[in-house]
């Protein structure tokens, strides 16, 4: 049997893995985008009560790497009386680590708008959500979009940890093909050229993205 | 003509140590204009934007058309207003700023409709028609799709002008609008502001355009160290100018 015919013949016990790895990271990218998003604007907009255990906990998470995280949640929590099944423990890590990504680069982003923006958008009587919403948010999105895109890659790639606590995703069905059929070679390199077509997708369709917002800055 | 629409009395603030402002009185009577000039870091601009509570003050009163701009009265005495009060009272005056502030990814006559729509709550079409209008009252009537990055400086500063009195609002500030701008474009702006003027519109301009503020104010002031060192009609504050400081201040500026 040659590797292609191996690979040909293992790839529909993939598909299964695939779409819990497309699951896992595609909740994952959705939680992290509303907390983060909400997290970053608190921390430019918000007082400081709400900035500092925001900033704390942000730097924290972004300083642990993402496999600590997942074991954290998921052996850690239960004793804390977070009880969660695996793959809600996973996603949560998952979403916790992406979601700091998230704060701060929302955070940069809205720094990044001048901020006679916000002057010229108070002096007509906009109030404060109207200001983020058609004015400040709509500016930021230029500048927001392409580190996105980056930390979503990084979801998605960082999701084959969580496999480590007996998740199938798509990175433990290739193990276990690799385990059925004793021939690592073939299915790494085919594990690696999925993983690639979804972040390269992702990373064409930010380009997309991109030009759509691109007005030219005065 | 009893109460006059803006009524400046006794305000103060500080910013740490720095006086900016000490004991400002100055009134604008519905339909005039009204000229603070001054030397830079004179507390000129920190006046108006008082006006329509850009900035804050610490003391004295702030009211137009009998609205106290800066704080409300509660049972504690006075207090800050809160954003949302903030946002219906700045809806009542209308900015335009030196340095224009349009909103970059939205077109001409988008960002003009911007405050009808959302501020005005009235429907696409009906703002898209006021937002026309007034382009075409400040001379841009065949550009109302182009982007701000496409648009002259002077181009610019007149969508500005079309975003602030679209609005409707009791008061016109402006903010040393055509100090940005190149020389041959401040004319096209000023001619603007003066058409303004002649219908009526209520102003209070921040200027250096010593010129055009003989020419089209009612009242000129003369700030320096946060207070109003002179104050009258332009005769007299402009060709007649009796203090030392306002005459060292107008032989620097003209």
């Amino acid at each position: 049997m040659t590797g292609l015919e191996t690979v040909l013949r293992a790839l529909p016990s993939l598909w299964g893995g695939l779409a819990v790895t497309l699951e896992a990271s595609a909740l994952s990218v959705a939680f992290a985008l509303i907390g983060g998003v909400l997290l970053g604007t608190a921390l430019v907009f918000g007082p400081w009560p709400l900035r500092l255990p925001i900033r704390g906990l942000v730097d924290l998470i972004r300083g642990i790497p993402v496999l600590v995280l997942i074991f954290f949640v998921y052996y850690v929590g239960p004793a804390a009386g977070l009880r969660l099944g695996n793959f809600a423990a996973a996603i949560l890590a998952l979403s916790l680590f992406s979601a700091s990504q998230v704060a701060e680069i929302t955070r940069g982003a809205i720094s990044s708008v001048h901020h006679g923006q916000m002057e010229a958008a108070r002096a007509i009587g906009l109030t404060f959500p109207q200001r983020l919403i058609w004015v400040i948010f709509p500016q930021a999105t230029r500048r927001f979009l392409p580190p996105w895109i980056n930390s979503v890659t990084d979801t998605v790639k960082g999701s084959a940890l969580i496999s480590l606590v007996g998740i199938v995703d798509l990175m433990l069905s290739i193990q276990q093909v690799i385990g059925r059929t004793y021939d690592p070679m073939p299915f790494y390199i085919l594990g690696a050229l999925i993983y690639l077509a979804i972040n390269y997708s992702l990373s064409s369709a930010s380009r997309h993205l991109e030009a759509r917002f691109a007005y030219v800055a005065t | 003509m009893s109460e006059p629409l803006v009524r400046i009395a006794a305000v103060g603030k500080s910013f740490g140590a720095t006086r900016v402002l000490d004991g400002v009185d100055l009134d604008v009577n519905r339909g005039e204009v009204v000229t603070i000039i001054g030397p830079s870091g004179s507390g000129k601009t920190t006046l108006l934007r008082c006006v329509n509570a850009l900035e804050t003050y610490d003391e004295g009163s702030v009211r137009v058309d009998g609205v106290e701009v800066g704080f409300r009265d509660g049972e504690a005495g006075r207090r800050p207003r809160r954003d949302r009060e903030l946002s219906r009272i700045r809806a009542a005056t209308g900015m335009v700023f030196q340095l224009f502030y349009l909103f970059p990814h939205l077109t001409a006559v988008e960002n003009v409709m911007l405050g009808l729509r959302k501020v005005r709550r009235l429907g696409k079409a009906e703002a898209r028609e006021r937002a026309l209008h007034w382009l075409d009252r400040v001379g841009l009537a065949s550009r109302v799709d182009a982007l701000p990055s496409q648009l002259s400086g002077g181009q610019q500063q007149r969508v500005g002008i079309a975003r602030a009195v679209a609005m409707d609002p009791k008061v016109l500030l402006l903010d040393e609008i055509t100090s940005a701008l190149d020389p041959e474009l401040v004319g096209e702006v000023l001619a603007v502001v003066r058409r303004l003027a002649d219908d009526g519109m209520t102003m209070l301009v921040v200027t250096h355009e010593m010129g055009f503020a003989r020419e089209v104010s009612d009242q000129v002031a003369f700030i320096d160290n946060g207070r109003i060192v002179q104050h009258g009609d332009p005769e007299s504050v402009l060709r007649n100018p009796s203090g030392d400081r306002l005459r060292a201040f107008l032989s620097r500026v003209s």
